[in-house]
């Protein structure tokens, strides 16, 4: 192992800090990669990768080959998922996924149907013949997400945004957290695949070197790594085995002495990382156009009969795994995805196995035992030493609890990178990190909290100033129009002045220019309604529809009064409204009918139309007699009713309201009937 | 069965707070056998006395404040007060001496701010403040000489308890003044070979003291050593004290020599030990070194140019004061920023 540390002249930097918990990698990387026979049922979740849900693209019901496509990555930070194994697609719906909050999230269940049976897939065996794009767009086309454990978009670390400029690409394989031996056996057993894809990566970002940066506690991943590479640009740097050098500051420190700025990513400094699980899944989409479907995951904990290391697909229930894998439940009962320092405690055994599902711990209680009750925090410091991003975590613990965010966020807060070394070294064994979680989540839901105010209250002053600029404008167009108006009817009057100067017309000079204009603009409407509405039996239409709305504007005052009276008057003036305009209607109507039936008549028989006029009119005469006769008859007996018949009182006054309409239109009617006679005698 | 959740880390050291302070306790033992040695039991008497007061004050205040008890007695800390107590105060000073110092200490200056690591101030050095404040005399005249090296011999235990408790003094030779006290006023009338003429200072440096600090010194090494206590704060007190006695303190015939200064007195144990306790000092390492140094300067100040013998008390709980603005200006540079931020507020975060 010496020779092999020796081998590497590269010097290795230090990074602040950082932890030596016990390793336990012994525990599981003795043996060789298992492959795990596929379940009964897959649950595959939309979300396997940070980004966007991927959309499904397939139905309850559909069969799918194995590598097809079943869900769509939606824009550009999101993955595809694909069907792991051939089989039906039995459900979709909401499962519990692997998350801290043991939520849920839609899924597709798959029932494979032990045939195993491929899709067609596009194999390249020199990937030199590919375009560099044809590379990125293989590996979206593959589904796959950062398999360390963050679980990010490979093909978008594939173009970084400075793509000329990337110096280093680094190879994560570190594997710093105790218990986790998935890359170590990976490398051990499949480095070729391994290198080959770190190629491939390394044509697609075209670095200036490849590193490699592996712990000293993996001797036999190196010895693999290191007859892999031969003859190739990549170099292995092997680094002293001390958490957490596999988290990707860290590590980017401890092979090149840089840092990430804070708030920035490595392809900021001209770096990118990428584990290397992930290069050997580049490989195989690449080479065999095989799509991320299964991954290696860590069986270990003294729970497990045996411990190890098993191939297993996508989607997996975690359930069969530890049927299948001599699980015995401790008690309490606990498994953690991930290792001992970052995983997170599963909530449901029925959770599927992820694109990022790198170990499942299941450790016996005194294996990992329960932390001791908190005491106070006594500063002593230990924490601030072993903090690898050179926090003060003693001191952002005092602002966490005391609610103190601002200076919590002026000790840095957000750039604690919860890799749990503080809480280990903690001697009065206070949760420390769960501390800045809580902080950090505050933090940023009171920042969204903000935002949303910033946003209604800017919203808010818009909309103000909005109407103030329209109240203005309507102002403005207001005068415009009133100085025009007065300009006009000045030279109005002057106009007329002139007019009567020249033809000496006494009866105009009285005229008032007002009234005048009034008098226009009421010719100027009647004719254009004349000219809409010319024929006799749209008219008609016209009236019937107001005579309809009318009545349906009566009805609803009479449900008014029963149930809403505070809408009786505004109901009470529409109906009013409205029997004017059914009487004007009604009056159009019928003169363009008498005028209809005037000028045919005029035109075969010229004397054939006064007498009919005549007897129209004495018709009307009549007909106006009997609608007051029956007015004057409801209004008797409304008065009757108002006196013995309250119940009535309602329905009559209605039917009074409807009686002194007609009466009104009969009026009209006789009134117009007479004007017309009178103009065709004339 | 419902499953387990915790959040991570799920991994835990060994380290534990009552372990530490085992430790500090442990360390302390040396420099207890070197006094024991060279100036009689009046302190294993302090230590055993001071410790009975400080669980029985801790004890009942958890009760009145109705916290666990057997929990918060298991830290220890009630303890390391007690015992720092024990060792610092006069060997032969009455029983209510350390009673009302030890009392303080638990009750006031621990409790009363809300207990284990909520405290301001250094508690045992609160109760030494108050005791050498409220009785000089007793805090001065109860020094036990180093009998056996002046051929004397040491008063027996009983005889020893009998004196603290009141009921028969100790011959006036078994007490004497300190080697800092008396250089300090020795040397106004006189030059430094005559002062160190006096058979206290004997060969070395100081009769006792010497050996009583060294032993303070190899405990506080081996604290040093595993990490339970940080090295910023001992070497910033002893370099705090050392510049100035050079720089300003060089001419013996005037001034107290270095060699006391750091030999004698409490200085080896304060700065190991008391000036070490985590929760009333700076928690930064650059703010400990500050720290430490204001201790040393303060310490050297008021042994010099001030009334009180010794004054680590002092110059401890004033800078406990400025613990927490030593802190906000020395934070550390975290990683992937260009320099450390200083201060409160942060202007360019703006």
């Amino acid at each position: 192992m010496s020779s092999l540390i020796a081998s590497t002249s590269r010097r290795v930097f230090d990074f602040h800090g950082g932890i030596h918990p016990s390793e336990h990698k012994s525990d599981s990387n003795q043996t060789t990669i298992s492959r795990a026979p596929i379940p009964p049922e897959l649950i595959l979740p939309v979300q396997q990768h940070i980004g966007k849900p991927a959309i499904i693209t397939v139905a309850v019901g559909d069969k799918v080959l194995k590598g097809q496509r079943i869900a769509q990555a939606d824009g550009f930070v999101s993955t595809h998922v694909h069907a792991p194994t051939s089989g039906t697609i039995v459900d979709i719906g909401d499962r519990p996924i692997p998350h801290p909050s043991g939520m849920t999230e839609l899924c597709v269940i798959l029932a494979p149907d032990s045939e195993d049976k491929w899709c067609e897939l596009e194999p390249e065996e020199h990937y030199e013949n590919l375009s560099i794009e044809a590379i990125q767009s293989k590996v979206r086309a593959a589904g796959i997400a950062g398999m360390g454990g963050a679980g990010f978009p490979t093909d978008i670390k594939l173009q970084p945004p400075q793509q000329d400029k990337v110096a280093t690409l680094i190879l994560n394989a570190a594997e710093c957290e105790p218990y986790i031996t998935a890359d170590d056996r990976l490398m051990r057993e499949r480095a070729d695949e391994i290198v080959k894809g770190i190629e491939i990566i390394a044509y697609a970002l075209q670095p200036g070197e490849c590193l490699i940066g592996i712990e000293d506690n993996k001797p036999e991943a190196v010895a693999a790594l290191n007859s892999a590479v031969k003859g190739t640009r990549i170099e292995v740097v092997v680094v002293p085995t001390k958490y957490p050098s596999g988290g990707e500051k860290q590590l980017i420190k401890l092979l090149t002495d840089k840092e990430v700025p804070s708030g920035k990513i490595p392809a900021d400094i001209g770096i990118v990382c990428q584990n290397v699980a992930t290069a050997a899944a580049v490989y195989r989409a690449v080479r065999f156009g095989e799509p991320l479907i299964s991954r290696i995951t860590t069986l270990t904990g003294q729970q497990f009969n045996q411990a190890g290391n098993v191939e297993v697909l996508l989607g997996t229930p975690i359930s069969w795994l530890l049927e299948n894998y001599g699980y015995q439940p401790s008690n309490p009962e606990r498994l953690i995805l991930g290792g001992p320092m970052m995983g997170y405690a599963l909530h449901d055994r029925d959770t599927p196995v992820i694109k990022t599902t790198n170990c499942i711990l299941a450790p016996a209680n005194d294996e990992l035992p329960l932390s001791d009750p908190a005491q106070a925090c006594i500063r002593c410091g230990l924490c601030a030493d072993a903090c690898p991003a050179e926090l003060l975590p003693q001191q952002l613990y005092w602002f966490a609890r005391a609610q103190e965010h601002e200076k919590a966020e002026h000790h840095n807060l957000f750039d604690c990178i919860e890799c749990g070394a503080c809480s280990y070294v903690c001697p009065s064994s206070i949760p420390l990190v769960h501390y800045y979680r809580h902080a950090k989540s505050e933090i940023k839901q009171q920042r969204l909290d903000h935002e949303k105010s910033d946003r209604a209250r800017i919203r808010f002053e818009a909309r103000v100033e909005r109407l103030e600029r329209e109240q203005a404008e309507k102002e403005a167009k207001r005068q415009a129009r009133a100085d025009a108006a007065a300009k006009a009817q000045a030279e109005k009057a002057l106009a007329a002045k002139n007019e009567e100067n020249k033809d000496a017309m006494p009866a105009n000079s009285g005229v008032d220019p007002k009234q005048a204009a009034i008098e226009a603009a009421l010719a100027r409407k009647s004719t254009v309604q004349q000219d809409k509405t010319s024929s006799p039996a749209e008219l008609k239409e016209a009236w019937g529809k107001a005579q309809a709305k009318l009545d349906k504007m009566l009805d609803a005052l009479d449900n008014a009064k029963e149930n809403a009276p505070e809408q009786v008057e505004k109901l009470t003036r529409a109906v009013e409204k409205n029997q004017v305009r059914v009487n004007q209607a009604k009056q159009s109507y019928e003169k363009s009918q008498s005028e209809n039936a005037a000028t045919p008549s005029t035109a075969i028989n010229s004397n054939a139309a006064p007498a009919l006029s005549q007897a129209d009119i004495s018709q009307l005469e009549t007909n106006l007699a009997k609608a007051e006769a029956k007015l004057a008859n409801m209004s008797d007996s409304l008065t009757q009713a108002k006196q013995d018949q309250p119940e009535l009182v309602e329905k009559l006054e209605r039917a009074v309201a409807k009686n002194k309409v007609r009466v009104q239109a009969a009026n009209q009617a006789l009134l117009d009937a007479r004007a017309t006679l009178k103009q065709e005698e004339g | 069965m419902a499953l387990l959740t915790l959040s991570s880390p799920h991994s835990k050291g060994s380290n534990r707070t009552a372990n530490m302070m085992r430790w500090v306790i442990l360390m302390c033992i040396p420099g207890l056998i070197a006094q024991t040695w060279f100036f009689g039991w009046g302190n294993v008497h302090n230590v055993v006395w001071c410790s009975i007061v400080a669980l029985a004050c801790e004890a009942s205040v958890l009760f009145l404040r109705k916290k666990p008890i057997a929990f918060y007695l298991n830290d220890y800390s009630a303890l390391v007060t007690a015992i720092l107590l024990g060792i610092a105060l006069p060997p032969l000073a009455p029983w209510w001496l350390s009673l009302i110092a030890t009392a303080f200490a638990i009750l006031f200056a621990k409790h009363l701010y809300g207990g284990m690591g909520y405290n301001p101030f250094n508690p045992a050095m609160v109760g030494y403040a108050l005791v050498l404040v409220s009785f000089p005399v007793a805090m001065t005249t109860n020094w036990a000489s180093p009998g056996p090296l002046l051929e004397l011999g040491l008063p027996s235990l009983s005889a020893t308890v009998a004196s603290i408790w009141e009921i028969a003094p100790l011959a006036d030779a078994y007490s004497g003044a300190t080697p800092l006290d008396l250089y300090k006023h020795e040397i106004a009338q006189q030059t430094a070979e005559v002062v160190r003429a006096n058979p206290i200072y004997g060969d070395f440096v100081s009769l006792g003291w010497e050996w009583v600090n060294l032993a303070f010194l190899g405990g506080g090494i081996v604290l040093l050593l595993l990490k339970i206590i940080p090295w910023q704060t001992p070497f910033a007190v002893l370099a705090g004290l050392t510049l100035p006695a050079l720089v300003l303190g060089w001419d013996y015939d005037q001034f107290t020599p270095l060699s006391i200064h750091l030999l004698s007195g409490a200085t080896m144990l304060g700065a190991f030990f008391i000036a070490t306790d985590p929760v009333s000092s700076s928690t930064t390492k650059l703010g400990r070194l500050v720290y430490g140094f204001g201790i040393g300067v303060l310490t050297y100040v008021i042994r010099v140019y001030g009334s009180y013998p010794d004054a680590f008390a002092f110059a401890v709980l004033l800078m406990n004061f400025a613990a927490p603005f030593i802190d906000i200006y020395t934070q550390p540079r975290t990683y992937g920023y260009a320099g450390a931020k200083r201060g409160a507020k942060a202007k360019e975060n703006s």
